[in-house]
């Protein structure tokens, strides 16, 4: 990297990142220490699945490091071009299995794009809620996991525990506690069940605690500021060469949210709530982006339960679904960030070719450049702190 | 609700994004091959083969797309296994092999197609450029957008595509001794070809019964 514009970059991620080329040239100059090669994975507790990360060491510090993909990748691509439309979702359910209504919906937006047809008020407003839900399930795990990572234990019970009346939430709104499949072109598959609304509220309640819970238990916490202060700095300029997205970018001090700044038939606009950035760009700000998010989430999801509109869930679509012929691109801010779908159809009943372009994947593809000259326990650091599934990375 | 007609009262005009590709043809000139703008929706265009990478440079450097969403490619012949729904046992039956392109058209079987985006106004744009059919080769653009580098190398494993200057091709996912490249129409989906494919058989009942049948 070059191009080191006062305008683009904060202080303190220029200073950082001055530390970080320091460190390369001392390993180059000074360090005539033997290399050696450190193999991280497929099965590590750090790679939420199996990613294996090569890295090259000299002394303490990484000289470079390489994640090595394609443990799962399942060729998702390849069979939605044997599928029908309605079958895809539950292809891509599986694609981050955290947060799987969320993967959802931007496919089964792109195809209603193509064929011209948008839900109904109250379908759209329960797409949002359920999406918001994922979300919090998603990354209450992480925050836990966060946890275990850095050496302390207490976080990830709680959060297993409090993702649970999550899941709980879903499961018996969709039948399905990961794989829900519940999104249908045009709607969804059926209506919310009786005293869903207040048990939601109940458990949003919970979740703030738990978020207020972990906020002082392990973002006030001295050990772990000083694992993840400064640790992994990824300017502004690179994230966005990288195609980070999500809480990662906006950690880097970028204010980009899907949500809030693209036309989707979605029910985010009907509410008021805000977009978290921080200008550091570090570990700790990419993990608090995501605490803030998660509350903002649950805030969300109160003020759209108030408001569901009344009506059908589900607009009138052909009993066979052929969508006409086109191109569509949808994307959705996710859990992990943008996930979208390029959609070419070519008037059959199922898609001639679907691009997923998952969050992961970019947000990963970072790690040979964010590792060089960092010290072997930081590499999980970063690793935990970029958040990733591997069924996004892999597809 | 239901399907959303669009009245003739408004022609449909989208005047940021005609401006954006206004602006994108004059830095580029005629290296613009064809555009599109569908109001409302998205914007693309199409380039020469040759000016792929100076069309991504330029849009990074100096119409300010800063932001890179993905890269890949595209196999515009139909599938000679059509949906894969064939009895094995039964000679395969005739089908069109016609090869159609996209939106803004296309004169080889393969196109690259990458999607970039300005973060400050939002705007975002998809570019797609031809692969010429003999040398399946386009530049690499890992140099303008550093997170094209592993885009390229998965467009590379699965498509068969070559970026000439990417500074490591390795696979991705595949093993490094796979042979053919996946995600081309004519890569066989094994799965399908060893079984019949029992048919479409799982057409749910939509709620309201038989309404809306408009097929």
């Amino acid at each position: 990297m070059t191009a080191l514009d006062d305008a683009v970059l904060g202080d303190r991620q220029r200073l950082s990142y001055i530390a970080s080329q320091a460190a390369d040239a001392r390993l180059n100059v000074e360090l005539e220490t033997e290399g050696m090669t450190l193999n991280i994975g497929p099965q590590h507790p750090a790679t939420h699945g199996t990613l294996r990360i090569i890295a090259r060491l000299d002394g303490e510090q990484v000289v470079w490091a390489e994640p090595s993909c394609g443990y799962m990748h399942r060729g998702y691509e390849k069979l939605t071009e044997v599928r029908t439309y309605p079958q895809v979702t539950t292809l891509v359910n599986r694609i981050d299995w955290l947060g799987s209504f969320a993967n959802e919906v931007p496919f089964i937006l792109a195809a209603e794009k193509l064929m011209g047809v948008e839900a109904p008020p109250r379908a759209q407003w329960i797409r949002t809620i359920l999406f918001e839900l994922s979300r919090v399930a998603n990354v209450s795990l992480f925050l836990g996991d966060l946890g275990v990572q850095l050496g302390a234990i207490t976080p990830v019970f709680l959060a297993f525990r409090d993702r649970e009346y999550v899941l709980n939430l879903i499961e018996s709104a969709t039948g399905g506690r990961f794989h829900p499949n519940f999104d249908r072109i045009g709607g969804l598959k059926d209506d919310l069940p009786a005293g869903w609304i207040a048990e939601t509220k109940q458990v949003m309640r919970k979740m703030r605690n738990f978020c207020d819970e972990i906020e002082s238990l392990l973002f006030g916490n001295e050990i772990f500021q000083s694992r993840t202060r400064g640790i992994g700095v990824i300017p502004r300029d690179v994230a966005m060469q990288y195609g980070l997205s999500g809480a990662n970018l906006r950690a880097s001090g970028v204010d980009w949210d899907l949500r809030r700044d693209q036309d989707s038939p979605m029910a985010w606009n009907k509410v008021s709530w805000k977009v978290h950035t921080h200008p550091d760009g570090d570990s700790f700000a990419r993990c608090w982006v995501r605490l803030q998010e998660t509350r903002e989430a649950t805030l969300i999801v109160d003020q759209l339960l108030d408001g569901i509109p009344s009506g059908p869930v589900m607009a009138k679509v052909p009993k066979i679904i052929k969508v006409p012929e086109g191109e569509a691109w949808v994307s959705t801010e996710n859990p992990l960030g943008e996930m979208g779908y390029y959609v070419v159809s070519r008037g059959d009943i199922g898609p001639f070719r679907v691009k997923i372009r998952s969050a992961s994947f970019n947000n990963i593809s970072i790690v040979p450049w964010a590792l060089r000259g960092v010290y072997v326990p930081d590499i999980i650091t970063i690793l935990a702190s970029l958040y990733f599934i591997l069924g996004d990375i892999d597809r | 609700m239901g399907l959303r007609l669009s009245s003739p009262a408004e022609p449909p005009v989208d005047a940021a994004r005609d401006a954006m590709v206004a602006e994108v043809r004059a830095v580029l000139g005629a290296a613009v091959l064809d555009s599109l703008v569908k109001p409302g929706d998205d914007a693309w265009i199409r380039v020469s083969t040759g000016a792929w990478r100076q069309t991504l440079q330029s849009l990074r450097t100096v119409l300010g797309f800063h932001y890179f969403c993905f890269l890949s490619a595209i196999d515009w012949m139909p599938s000679p296994f059509g949906r894969g729904e064939d009895d094995p046992t039964q000679p395969a039956p005739e089908r069109d092999a016609t090869i159609r392109p996209g939106y803004c058209g296309g004169d080889t079987r393969m196109q690259v197609f990458a999607r970039v985006v300005n973060p400050v106004t939002h705007a975002a744009i998809t570019v797609k450029a031809d692969v010429p059919d003999d040398t399946m080769t386009v530049d690499s653009v890992a140099d303008v957008y550093e997170g094209a580098n592993w885009h390229e190398r998965e467009a590379h494993e699965m498509f068969g595509i070559s970026f000439a200057g990417h500074p490591d091709l390795r696979n991705m996912y595949l093993p490094s001794d796979f042979e053919g490249h996946p995600l081309r129409k004519d890569f066989p989906l094994l799965a399908r070809m060893v079984k019949p494919w029992p048919g479409i058989v799982d057409v749910e009942p939509l709620p309201g019964g038989g309404e809306g049948d408009e097929s």
